[in-house]
């Protein structure tokens, strides 16, 4: 896989194609729980932005020194190192985004989408290229992330980042920022990418005009 | 019933590539990597927190501050006193677990109340608050919720919706809630938030329970020359 992938690729795969969020469903215990603001929703991505580039340069660095029968445990051990180091920071800079975030900042250990990406990615393929996907999946991640924080704190708040948005006449809809909010607003972008994605890749059929030529419409 | 013959097969079997030779690592060496990584891991973390604790234990101790001076009503400065023995003293020996409340005092160096913070279950986890109190008249003179995980919108009102929360102002105790449609206008009453009952009881047995367990050790103390007579260390900033 790695191998006939381009750099560029390997930059953007992760941000559109093969979204964490939105494509792939991985790390969705994070991103239903804590975006329920903007502002949470971009200290939850810049937190496992910075475990998931950090783990990555880390294993793809030490990968010939770790043996694979403890693989997985190195794995564990490097993320878990650097989702502490993420908690201890946001606590002394920014205290109130770390209390309302509160367990999950320490549930990135167990986020599915950065271990997979150690083992599927960073440890198999050179430095540079484990930083490109880190940062690929990591900015991904976090526009997803912050898609969702958007739409549940206006629907649900009726703020932007904490400024009024909608208007004093508006009624708040209290579930978008309870966790039913967060599976609904998943849901909706879900099937709007299926919708997408559909029609991108609708069959190949052909057509027959007037004169007798026979052409192919459609495909991706 | 047919005779069948079965294939007749080589006694080596067919033959197949010889597998790749697996080398398997030995354990000394697996526990030494895991050990090395453990160790290097330990390290970073301990570095980080010697740079990240004071400034983490420096905003604990600034959101406390403020906390007495708003439900003080904005005194000159305060103290921290200790509970010991059931008695409340300004300077034991050993402050390691003990509970404690805090003294504050206006510009003429006279005590104006008495703040507190106390923990319950409420809704969903434990609700803290600060409450200050005033011993000689019983009365509350305010409340601010500490920490909370009540539900958004609903439960997390008791520390959002303002009406409630200067509920807490000049009442008396113990102080016990009451429906919006049910409020009599007694001086010790609360009116609840509808939708958000459980939130809005807990945070009133919070606070009776804590003054029925302090009631007596703070009048006594209050009474004594010792509240009027402040001793200058374990004080804090004021307003």
């Amino acid at each position: 896989m790695s191998s006939r992938t381009t750099p560029q690729q390997d930059l953007i795969r992760g941000i559109w194609k093969e979204n964490p969020v939105l494509v792939q469903l991985l790390g969705l215990c994070p991103a239903l729980a804590v975006t329920n603001t903007v502002a949470n929703s971009l200290a939850m991505g810049m937190a496992t932005f910075f475990v998931l580039l950090g783990s990555s340069v880390l294993v793809s660095l030490l990968k010939k020194w770790i043996p694979k029968e403890v693989r997985i445990s190195a794995y564990i051990l490097i993320i878990a190192t650097f989702v502490t180091i993420a908690d201890l920071v946001l606590a002394a800079v920014v205290p109130d985004t770390h209390k309302a975030l509160g367990a999950f900042i320490a549930l990135i250990v167990v986020n599915c989408m950065i271990l997979g990406r150690q083992e599927a990615f960073a440890a198999k393929n050179t430095v540079g290229r484990a930083i490109l996907d880190a940062v690929g999946t990591g900015v991904g991640f976090f526009i997803a992330l912050l898609m969702m924080g958007a739409v549940r704190e206006v629907l649900g708040n009726g703020t932007l980042l904490g400024f009024d948005v909608m208007g004093p006449h508006f009624e708040p809809w209290v579930i978008m920022i309870l966790p039913p909010g967060g599976f609904l607003t998943l849901g909706a972008f879900l099937l709007v990418f299926s919708w997408w994605k559909g029609r991108k890749t609708e069959t190949v059929r052909p057509r027959r005009w007037l004169h007798g030529v026979t052409t192919e419409v459609g495909g991706a | 019933m047919s005779e069948q013959k079965l294939p007749v097969m080589d006694s080596r079997g067919p033959e197949v590539p010889n597998p790749p030779v697996q080398v398997s690592t030995s354990s000394a060496r697996l526990i030494a990597t895991l050990a090395v990584a453990g160790a290097l891991a330990g390290l970073a973390i301990v570095m980080v927190f010697q740079w990240a604790n004071p400034q983490i234990e420096a905003h604990r101790a600034l959101v406390l501050a403020q906390a007495i001076t708003e439900v003080l009503g904005g005194p000159e400065r305060y103290e921290t006193i200790y509970l010991q023995d059931g008695e409340l003293t300004p300077q034991p020996a050993d402050t390691t677990g003990l509970d404690r409340v805090y003294v504050g005092y206006d510009a003429a160096d006279q005590p104006i109340g008495v703040a507190m913070v106390a923990g319950e279950a409420g809704f969903q986890d434990i609700i803290t608050v600060i409450f200050g109190y005033r011993p000689d008249s019983g009365d509350l003179m305010g409340m601010k919720v500490l920490e909370s995980k009540e539900t958004p919108g609903l439960g997390d009102k008791i520390e959002k919706d303002s009406t409630f929360v200067r509920a807490f102002r000049d009442v008396g105790t113990p102080l016990f809630g009451v429906k919006p449609d049910r409020a009599s206008g007694d001086h010790a009453e609360v009116v609840m938030i509808t939708g958000a009952t459980i939130s809005s009881r807990a945070v009133i047995n919070i606070i009776n329970h804590r003054l029925e367990a302090l009631r007596d050790p703070v009048g006594t103390y209050w009474s004594s020359p010792m509240a009027s007579a402040p001793t200058t260390s374990g004080t804090g900033g004021g307003s």
